[in-house]
């Protein structure tokens, strides 16, 4: 039998929080409230906030439907209706759950949009998913925010301005138009205020990593910790609550020395510390987890609770320019980064984190992430003479889960951290 | 005036010179000149023109170029093209190139990209963001950006200012090069058999890394042929091909579609040459503005253009209701985002307007085509078995 996972208190909170987002989201259309899909990865919660919408997020729907084991029909299912197989599993998933009723995580319907809200940052993909969902939902508002990829590893004035004259002249009007509420500026400021505070104490939860043993699991646990930022609560004194309540739970965990919590309970012993690029698999997360932490090994930073926004290098949202603040929150996202960006940002990562490794969970059908991180694994080797690993799995398709391969690999991977660690030492004790 | 056996094969071999040696021998001519290579699908190559420049089109090594380095950069999931053009590049292929440009497509040539910044290839690396706003004064604005970056790059290597008189005079050269190759498609829509569409993707790909002028002259002498009574009718079905806009099939494959009994009316293997439909306006003081206004409103349609004020799937149907084609090939290149995210919403569309259809993948290097020959060649079969079918009903 399955061990029951430890919960504290933060954890009590974000269940309470998403659980009242999907009940709030099933009586919308008694409470009259707009539903606006959007996307993480740029997400404009605090916009979405200024006009009283309630958010749906269909990669989180996507991921949820994973972890319930129900990703594998949807997309079945999105593949009898001309889906390829070798395309983004969450586009499938989220079309295969539209085509099955649209049930969500909380097993209630979910509403149907009334705005599409694509703030198109980092990922091609997302484009094509609201066109496909454009059809579906052909009385829906279509916004669509594009915005500029840091091609050269800058956000220039231009860039800005693009995206600001996209919010004055579309977006605003749109959402003014579907939500017949007038944009207050007053408010969005009030709710970029939040998101700045939530934004220090979120960087400072994930810096905790310095520490030895690591008091937290920045992937695995990562993953829960970016929710409330990252699905709508950004901007809110909620999230701001939940951000102090799990920073006290992790010093009070530093000042006692404990490493993570997993879902067998605290991990004894921190033998490896990593840092993994690309998102987690879904199907199979806790399986996928367990490899980690029976090994000893925990995660101090990872790339992937950097896409609903990178806040290690200081950047805020600034609410006395609230519309800039907005477009450089999108154009800051970690996958709208380029290469070299992203190679800096995690080398930082492994010097500031003091990992061991560096490790890259490639997935199959993400080229937003998976396109290019050979190439940054190599960069990242010869920078820094870290080594690496590479495993492959999927999103949300459990045909792409191959336990035994992963563990193999990830052992072989330790069992070389170990060897290097025995080297190392006996060259030092040489030296001296 | 050259027989038209002689320009076809003049462009075949200038069509797959994986050294892009007449851009090499351009350049060298004249001190100044610059040479950028740019990978699919659509990038203004009259900016490049107008700054003393020849704008080379990658299109990846096909069948003809064996990849080593190239795989070492990307997984079994990834799409052919990238580890073709790095392939290309690592040995040495576009040494005499000065920059790259990667127009916005998909994340893989975005990512392709910073691989090429982060290994400093050239003395520039660009990705052009396309707007995705189709505002002229927003969308607009930002793609002259764009291009002004572009010719910036340019102008630290040659010193070149670019006039409105230049950039104009470049202008009017492409949009004569555009009008002759719609000819070549006009001609073909009624007698496709007076020029194979292996021919024509061999011409037209000549076009991509030759100076305009050259392929300008190239594209009258073969107007003037086909303009004639030539060839022979054999009893083929009209299709429209769709979906391989960016890594391009096999010439074989090419030839297997027309040779299992289709003739292809219009397709979209190299978009880039095509993508303005009409002339861009070469008498304003603001070529940059013109370029960008064509974009916005001449563009064909495109899977890496945002569609929902202008739904693909009718316009698709357009094309092959214009050209009177009996059905359609999806054709895409395994794991290419864009061309596979798009095939249910066309196949859904024309399941509802009734257009035949059939859709199938390849990979540039994949050259056996056996089973694709067979299905091309049912397909073409049941719509001549269909001929009494009612025709296509199309309600954009």
């Amino acid at each position: 039998m399955a061990q029951e996972a430890q919960k504290e208190m933060s954890m009590i909170i974000q269940k309470e929080m998403v659980s009242d987002l999907f009940n709030e989201l099933a009586r919308a259309k008694e409470t009259g409230k707009k539903v606006c899909y959007t996307f993480i990865p740029g997400n404009l919660s605090e916009l979405i906030r200024t006009f009283d919408m309630l958010p749906v997020y269909p990669e989180i729907n996507a991921l949820q439907s994973a972890m319930r084991k129900k990703s594998g029909g949807y997309i079945k299912e999105a593949e009898k209706h001309a889906h390829s197989e070798d395309v983004c599993t969450y586009v499938k998933c989220d079309v295969g759950m539209m085509l099955k009723g649209n049930i969500g995580p909380t097993g209630e319907k979910i509403p149907e949009p009334d705005v599409l809200l694509l703030s198109y940052t980092g990922c091609f993909t997302f484009m094509k998913w609201f066109e496909t969902l454009k059809r579906e939902y052909p009385n829906a508002k279509v916004i669509m925010v594009h915005t500029p990829y840091q091609e050269n590893s800058e956000i220039t004035p231009e860039m800005t301005q693009y995206m600001v004259k996209q919010f004055k002249e579309v977006v605003i009007p749109k959402l003014e138009e579907v939500t017949g509420i007038k944009y207050d500026e007053a408010k969005l400021k009030r709710h970029l205020t939040l998101s700045a505070e939530a934004e220090d104490w979120i960087t400072r939860i994930f810096d905790t990593t310095k520490h030895r043993p690591s008091p937290i699991d920045a992937y695995f646990a990562g993953v829960y910790y970016i929710g409330p930022i990252n699905i709508g609560f950004r901007g809110t004194q909620e999230a701001v609550d939940y951000y102090k309540e799990l920073y006290k739970e992790i010093m009070e965990r530093v000042a006692k020395g404990l490493g993570p919590i997993t879902p067998e309970g605290e991990m004894k012993e921190e033998k490896f510390r990593l840092v993994v690029e690309g998102p987690p698999n879904w199907t199979n997360f806790r399986e996928f987890w367990k490899i980690f932490y029976d090994m000893g090994a925990v995660i101090v930073a990872s790339s992937y609770t950097k896409v609903g926004g990178v806040y290690d290098n200081g950047w805020r949202h600034d609410p006395e320019r609230p519309l800039e603040a907005l477009a450089e929150y999108c154009m800051n996202c970690y996958t709208n980064m380029n290469i070299p960006q992203r190679i800096d940002l995690l080398s930082k990562c492994i010097k500031d984190y003091q990992a061991d490794g560096y490790l890259t969970n490639s997935i199959k059908s993400c080229n937003s992430f998976s396109a290019g991180q050979l190439a940054m694994m190599r960069e990242i080797e010869d920078r820094l003479e870290v080594p690496v690993g590479f495993i492959e799995s999927d999103l949300v398709d459990p045909r792409y889960f191959s336990y035994s391969n992963i563990k193999n690999r990830l052992e072989s991977y330790f069992q070389m951290l170990d060897q290097r660690r025995v080297i190392g030492a006996d060259i030092k004790e040489v030296e001296a | 005036m050259k027989s038209l056996e002689q320009i076809v094969n003049e462009c075949k071999e200038l069509a797959f010179d994986l050294h892009f040696t007449r851009a090499k021998e351009w350049k060298a001519e004249q001190e100044g000149r610059v040479v950028v290579g740019y990978m699919p699908i659509y990038f203004p190559r009259e900016i490049i023109h107008a700054a003393n420049g020849l704008a080379v089109g990658i299109m990846g090594g096909g069948d003809r170029k064996q990849i080593i380095k190239g795989d070492a950069y990307y997984q079994s999931y990834i799409c052919h093209i990238p580890r073709s053009i790095l392939e290309l590049v690592l040995d040495g292929h576009t040494e005499h190139f000065d920059g790259y440009i990667f127009p916005s497509i998909c994340d893989v040539i975005r990512n392709l990209s910073g691989i090429f910044k982060q290994q400093k290839i050239g003395k520039f690396v660009k990705y052009m963001d396309f707007p995705q706003n189709f505002l002229p004064e927003i969308g607009g604005v930002f793609y002259q950006q764009e291009m002004e970056h572009v010719l910036r790059y340019i102008k630290e290597i040659n010193g070149v200012e670019v006039t409105p008189e230049r950039l104009n005079h470049s202008i009017g050269l492409y949009n004569r090069n555009r009008q002759m190759i719609e000819f070549i498609y006009d001609i073909r829509q009624d007698f496709p058999w007076r020029l194979s569409i292996e021919d024509v993707y061999h011409i037209i790909r000549a076009g991509m890394v030759i100076p305009v002028e050259e392929h300008n002259a190239l594209l009258e002498q073969v107007c003037a042929h086909i303009a004639k009574p030539i060839g022979v009718p054999q009893d083929k079905i009209k299709i429209v091909v769709s979906g391989a806009f960016c890594e391009q099939p096999a010439v074989g494959l090419i030839r297997a579609i027309e040779q299992a009994g289709c003739y292809v009316v219009d397709d979209d293997y190299m978009l880039g040459s095509r993508m303005i439909e009409g002339d861009i306006d070469t008498t304003t003081d603001r070529p940059l503005e013109a370029i960008s206004t064509a974009y916005i409103n001449q563009s064909r349609y495109s899977s890496c253009i945002y569609d929902v004020s202008n739904p693909k799937e009718f316009r698709l149907a357009k094309i092959v209701k214009d050209r009177g084609a009996d059905g359609v090939i999806f054709a895409s290149a395994s794991f290419c985002d864009p061309s596979l995210l798009d095939a249910p919403i066309f196949q859904n569309a024309f399941n509802k307007m009734g257009i035949r259809y059939i859709a199938f993948q390849y990979s540039e290097n994949i050259n056996q085509f056996k089973v694709i020959k067979e299905q091309v060649g049912t397909f073409s079969d049941s719509i001549k078995l269909w001929e009494d079918e009612p025709v296509v009903t199309i309600n954009a």
